[in-house]
């Protein structure tokens, strides 16, 4: 058994295991949850250490033969297109997780879903048969519907249910298209190596049409506005670690989508497409941040927030150069890093004001120091500021963008301006001014919670000062992946 | 070697910043002891320029298109120029703000702050690259926040905050596309690649000049130059030693020094220079008038600050780079000296209006003098510093700007007027309300003594009597159109008429203030009140800026808010009532008899048959 399947059967193995531990014996359910996804990331991390970022192919392949008759195969493999996500999945994973300890409610449950949840995450990730692939995509619903539904807030059905059936319509398409590539190939097969191959060669018409079956999947995943209206909902209900992973892992799926799948597919619709593809991510960005601004819960200014920073993602994406991609990928892994850390940030002061409007707090950097000054970094690090992660990110997929288009680019830029702003409005309403007298003075941060938010800090920082050391895991793929949308 | 200089004040940081709760009091000398060692590297690598300059690589940040992106560090003599004020007078400040701050609840979060700050201007400064200063610049930014947010418990501090980040964030985007432009026109990000890309430039010397103009939108955001200036007025509300160091010495001066840094790209472009210069009159005319009636005594001098930012801009537009440099060296001395002056006196009184001060003198005799002579060095009385470099500028603008050099000339007057005013009703005549003056603690006093002599002989450096030594040792070279270190032939009678110019404006605040022993006298703000209240609303910029932006620009985000939640999550919800209502429509079919399934199954079934068999019959027949 290789890595890779390690690394998909561990949570599994977890959620198995606390199967069989009562339901009233919490503490060992965490304890196994924990040791699952704990587990997870070091297996990550010997990835990360083996992995050979010089090699521009997918590493670590298993293949077996899975359902013969129809040419499927259980095949897993990970190159740097993926890497990053992979380890970024596995490192929220246990965060997260940690964070969950403060579940109470039908616990056993809980870190079952969660598990599977995991396994669905990193199996999307390194699956290169599409049917594997597809499998793997809709069984991240199910955990996640269950996990907002049944731990969530005051509206956690609706919001369940909307995201489930949002996701579920867009993939259909997906099927369709999936189907439709099985159909198209020579000997009919759904390895996405040799797809990509055979894709490349079809006419513009039906490269656009399978691009637009699987356009929709991704955007809503992304999401790209106006199919974006699920998040906020999904967001504000969800408990605190799903959110988490809702917004920095979920999300990343869609960005990965077009990256794995609509891009080397079918290269020449992608460059049909990139102008509008640019225009969607620039009205993420702006449309976003707008909407943020107006936001009264601090929880959904978060979720809007994504929209506008995932709209950096497709712009880069759309650039179809080198450095708008190389920063596009980059902005994912630190869009999860630092929102994931903003999502705990607002959790832990859930936790202890049972509230989330903004204007109920004020004054909280003088009970609370501690956390004032991790809400100040990670909000400082969401506005793009230079030394910290989300700068150099947004920094090449503009720069990218901006040899692509640059009137587009001009105007996503002042999105940077919207951002500071509501982030240091975030800042002013939370953090400063005299102290709400409506506030208790809360208890400081714990160190629990400081534990979830050291690791992500500090990547923030050393990503921010020393891009290269995540850069130079993706560079070789994307140059080749570059190279073949640029030319088929 | 030299980056240590930056590197020393990072560490007091992160040190205050991790232990500053258990150092204490010595969170203060940590972060002295840090500004002085740089003051010394400065000072090494002063002498180190006799060996040559140049710049050297620390490290690759990113390579784009293998174009690498260094932490480059630049040493010429305008980097170590600046390298030298900085440190110095960084060095004084934070000796003046063991006093200033004493007793403050966040004693060692400040000496944390302020010790970041001096590390990232001085990054700021060693740059050798834009990608580099921008870091650094952004750096520059966050400290200059945090530190106007210091007293964050104060709602106006809070604001004030946010509005100088928002306000250089509008400015530094525009930096940031000048950035990618030049680099998308030239594929190189380094300073002394700029005059290799001019020279080969041809068609893309559109995007060239756009690019410069981009990028001193970043600096008109930094050194608070109109339409941009809004921010620092507001930024007096954090701790007054502040102000001096960031938002009077050294911060707002890096636009200054970002100008001098590329002034290849706008030496080559006439229609650049011209901007800048522009620019630079109206900022410096603008805010001088403005600091004419206003009667808080940090926002005067946040004023004057402006409005000296301005006349270097000026300096500089007219191609006298090193007579901006000259001033932006002087003003860093005196301005600072000026502000821990008004601090000090701010610490005695525990107010700032000018209006409830007066005949502090007696009282404060360190204070006073020095106060005094920080006047006299910004109303460009000679021989004090102001003199030499403002003359600098006037000379430069004497020669084919009438414009402009009727700008500088009022700009002076002005100056000399509103300084002078200041002075007046704070020092002179009779106390106008309660209270017990003291002279500060020594802590405070010594860094002014030493600023006073800085603000009375930095200018010598610049004269005559020392042969003119700043303009031989920095200048733009001659090979780019620059002065190349050669001293002007004197101009005696621009010396004169900018002595006389100074003497002037003091002798009228003497008349109106003095004399007349008023706050405001009587007959003039008759005369003149719609003036007097469009100055005292400071041209209602605020207001304007209030109404046409702020505003239009929320109403915005919230009309998008509710669109978002109706319309376009409306249709959202109106698509999955739709599939409902269908199903609505189908259900009664499902009725959960037993009979009616039973009937239709017989009715599906007759059904059947007729087709069939009238199908199949049809079909016969045409067969």
């Amino acid at each position: 058994m290789g890595i890779l399947t390690t690394l998909i059967l561990l949570p599994l193995a977890g959620a198995v295991f606390i199967l069989f531990i009562p339901a009233k014996n919490s503490a060992w359910i965490r304890r196994t949850a924990l040791a699952a996804t704990a587990a997870v990331l070091g297996t990550a991390g010997a990835l990360v250490y083996c992995f050979d970022p010089t090699q521009p192919y997918l590493q670590f392949v298993e293949k077996v033969p899975w359902i013969a008759s129809f040419n499927v195969w259980y095949f897993v493999g990970v190159d740097g297109l993926s890497l990053g996500l992979v380890f970024l999945t596995a490192l929220l994973g246990l965060l997260a997780c940690v964070a969950s300890f403060t579940i109470e409610r039908r616990q056993k449950e809980y870190f079952i879903f969660y598990l599977i949840l995991m396994a669905g995450m990193l199996g999307t990730f390194l699956a290169q048969d599409l049917f594997l692939f597809y499998n793997f995509w809709e069984i991240v619903l199910v955990p996640m519907y269950f996990l907002i539904g049944i731990w969530g807030g005051p509206k956690r059905e609706y919001a369940a249910i909307k995201l489930f059936l949002y996701t579920l319509a867009g993939s259909v398409l997906m099927l369709v298209g999936i189907l439709a590539l099985y159909f198209h190939a020579a000997p009919h097969t759904f390895d996405m190596v040799e797809l990509a191959k055979t894709s490349r060669g079809f006419d513009l018409p039906l490269q656009m049409f399978l691009f637009l079956a699987f356009f929709l999947a991704f955007a809503i995943k992304v999401p790209i506005f106006p199919f974006h209206t699920w998040l906020p909902d999904a967001h504000v209900e969800a408990p605190t670690p799903i959110s988490v992973l809702l917004a920095g892992v979920l999300l990343k799926m869609g960005g990965y989508g077009f990256l794995r799948i609509s891009f080397p597919f079918f290269p020449e619709a992608a460059r049909t497409f990139a102008y509008p593809l640019m225009v969607l991510g620039v009205i993420n960005i702006i449309y976003g941040a707008c909407v943020a601004m107006a936001q009264e819960d601090f929880k959904k200014m978060i979720a809007y927030s994504s929209v506008s920073h995932m709209g950096f993602v497709l712009v880069g994406l759309a650039s179809l150069n080198l450095t708008g991609w190389n920063g596009a990928i980059l902005e994912m892994f630190n869009h999860g890093i630092i929102t994931g850390g903003m999502f705990l940030l607002v959790g832990v002061l859930y936790d202890r004001a049972h509230t989330r409007e903004l204007s109920r707090f004020g004054g909280i950097a003088a009970p609370m120091p501690v956390y004032a000054f991790f809400l100040t970094v990670f909000s400082l690090a969401s506005l793009g500021l230079p030394g910290l992660s989300g700068f150099v990110g947004e920094f090449l997929s503009l720069l990218g963008a901006f040899a692509a288009a640059p009137t587009m680019t001009m105007i996503a830029a002042g999105g940077l301006i919207l951002t500071a702003g509501y982030f240091l409005y975030i800042i002013q309403r939370v953090l400063l001014g005299p102290l709400n007298p409506e506030a208790v003075p809360y208890p400081e941060i714990n160190r629990r919670e400081i534990f979830t938010l050291v690791p992500l800090l500090a990547i923030t920082l050393v990503v921010g000062i020393f891009p290269e050391l995540v850069l130079r895991f993706q560079e070789t793929a994307v140059t080749v992946l570059m190279h073949i949308v640029r030319r088929g | 070697m030299v980056h240590l200089i930056a590197v020393f004040p990072f560490l007091a940081f992160v040190i205050n910043i991790l232990f500053g709760r258990r150092l204490r009091g010595a969170s203060a000398w940590i972060s002295i002891a840090a500004s002085i060692g740089s003051f010394l590297l400065s000072v090494a690598a002063f002498q180190g320029l006799r060996s040559g300059q140049g710049s050297y690589n620390l490290g690759t940040w990113l390579t784009i298109h293998g174009v690498p992106l260094n932490f480059g560090v630049l040493v010429d003599p305008l980097s170590v120029m600046m390298l030298l004020v900085v440190t110095i007078v960084a060095t004084l400040i934070k000796i003046y703000s063991v006093g200033y701050m004493r007793g403050d609840s966040r004693y060692s979060r400040y000496f944390a702050y302020i010790s970041l700050f001096t590390a990232s201007m001085l990054g700021l400064i060693l740059s050798d690259n834009f990608v580099m200063l921008y870091i650094f610049w952004e750096g520059v930014g966050l400290c200059s926040y945090l530190l106007i947010a210091f007293w964050f418990e104060r709602p106006a501090a809070a604001r004030a905050g946010l509005k100088a980040f928002l306000t250089t964030r509008i400015g530094d985007t525009g930096f940031l596309i000048g950035i990618f432009l030049l680099f998308f026109a030239t594929k190189n990000l380094h300073f002394d690649h700029l005059g290799a890309a001019i020279a080969s430039a041809g068609p893309q010397e559109g995007l060239l000049i756009a690019a410069a103009i981009l990028i001193f939108l970043g600096a008109i955001g930094k050194s608070a130059q109109f339409p941009l200036h809004v921010w620092l007025p507001d930024a007096m509300e954090g701790p007054t030693a502040v102000s001096a160091l960031i938002h009077a010495a050294t911060m707002v001066a890096a636009g200054v020094y970002l100008v001098a840094r590329c002034y290849v790209l706008f030496m080559a472009y006439p229609v650049c220079l011209q901007v800048v210069a522009v620019i630079g009159a109206i900022s410096a005319l603008m805010a001088a008038s403005i600091a004419t009636v206003n009667n808080d005594i940090k926002r005067i001098l946040a004023y004057s600050t402006i409005s000296q930012l301005g006349l270097m801009m000026l300096g500089l537009g007219v191609g006298g780079y090193t007579a901006g440099t000259f001033h932006l060296m002087t003003h860093a001395f005196f301005k600072a000296l000026l502000f821990l002056c008004a601090g000090s006196v701010i610490h005695a009184l525990h107010t700032q209006d000018i209006r409830k001060m007066g005949g502090l003198l007696p009282h404060m005799k360190v204070t006073g003098w020095t106060l005094i002579i920080g006047m006299l060095a910004i109303a460009g009385v000679p021989p004090f510093s102001g003199f030499w470099s403002k003359d600098e500028i006037l000379v430069q603008a004497w020669s084919g700007h009438p414009v402009l050099f009727g700008c500088a000339v009022l700009t002076s007057l002005l100056t000399a007027f509103y300084m002078s005013r200041l002075v007046f009703l704070v020092l002179f005549g009779k106390p106008r309300s309660e209270f017990h003056a003291h002279e500060s603690p020594r802590t405070m006093s010594i860094p002014l003594m030493i600023l006073a002599v800085l603000a009375v002989f930095s200018g010598f450096l610049g004269s005559p009597f020392l042969h003119h030594a700043f303009q031989k040792f920095i200048f733009f070279s001659p090979e780019h159109g620059g002065e190349g270190g050669e001293a002007h032939p004197l101009n005696y009678s621009i010396m004169l008429l900018s002595a006389l110019i100074s003497l002037a404006g003091i002798g009228l605040a003497y008349v109106l203030y003095i004399r007349q022993n008023k706050i405001l006298p009587e007959g003039l703000r008759r005369m003149f009140t719609p003036l007097y209240k469009l100055l005292l609303n400071k041209y209602y910029i605020d207001e304007i800026y209030e109404a046409v932006i702020v505003k239009p620009c929320l109403a915005v985000c919230r009309w998008l808010s509710g669109f978002d939640c109706f319309v376009i999550d409306g249709l959202v919800n109106a698509a999955a009532r739709f599939f409902q209502f269908l199903s609505l429509a189908v259900r009664p079919v499902q009725t959960g008899l037993i009979q009616n399934y039973v009937l239709i199954q017989v009715m599906g079934v007759v059904v059947l048959i007729v087709v069939l068999f009238f199908g199949i019959a049809g079909f016969s027949r045409v067969g």
